[in-house]
């Protein structure tokens, strides 16, 4: 699978997220991404990466073997940078 | 059915327990082994259950979890998370805490 395609999944579940996809390994079934949103704001993060599994749906467990996540909210992507 | 009991129990019985690939003394996979890690790390005692020895397993505990992938790290029967949340909230310097808790109650 394309990280492009991920990337695409997780922007059309999770509307106006900031979305970063890197094929980890060049083998397209292994992957690290970053996505940012407002809609994290309050939510735990395992509530956040359930979104983002949501949004992914069951290419998780086919085409994708591994999906290192990053999530943060508008303020936590502030704090981790400053 | 009985299968999901089981998978439920063992969540409700152990205070921390680990839904992985392999056992703690062999890990099959390197999430896997991450979580192990960083559990032993803090020195806490922890059951481990090994999806490969039953497909199955990971199926119903997907179905229980709503959480797709393994490891899977439950701490007072609550999901804690996969392999980057454990070692966000370590980095975070806030896993012992939530370990910690359960073994004060």
């Amino acid at each position: 699978m394309e990280p492009d395609v991920i990337k695409t999944l997780i922007e059309a579940g999770i509307p106006q997220a900031k979305v970063e996809v890197v094929d980890t390994t060049g083998t397209k079934d292994h992957f690290s991404a970053i996505v940012i949103s407002d809609l994290f704001e309050g939510l735990s993060l395992v509530e956040q990466h359930q979104t983002v599994y949501k949004a992914v749906g069951n290419h998780l467990t086919k085409e994708i073997h591994a999906l290192q996540l990053n999530t943060y909210s508008l303020a936590q992507w502030a704090q981790h940078n400053s | 059915m009985e299968l999901t009991e089981k998978i439920k129990s063992d969540i409700s019985d152990n205070s921390i327990i680990l839904f992985m690939k392999g056992t703690k003394d062999m890990p099959m996979c390197g999430f896997s082994n991450q979580v192990v890690q960083i559990l032993n790390h803090y020195g806490v005692d922890f059951k481990d259950v090994n999806i490969l020895e039953d497909p199955m397993i990971r199926i119903k505990l997907s179905e229980h979890s709503g959480w797709p992938t393994i490891p899977q790290l439950f701490v007072k029967g609550k999901l804690v998370g996969g392999a980057d949340i454990a070692m966000e909230l370590h980095e975070r310097g806030e896993l012992l805490d939530i370990l910690d808790t359960s073994e004060n109650e």
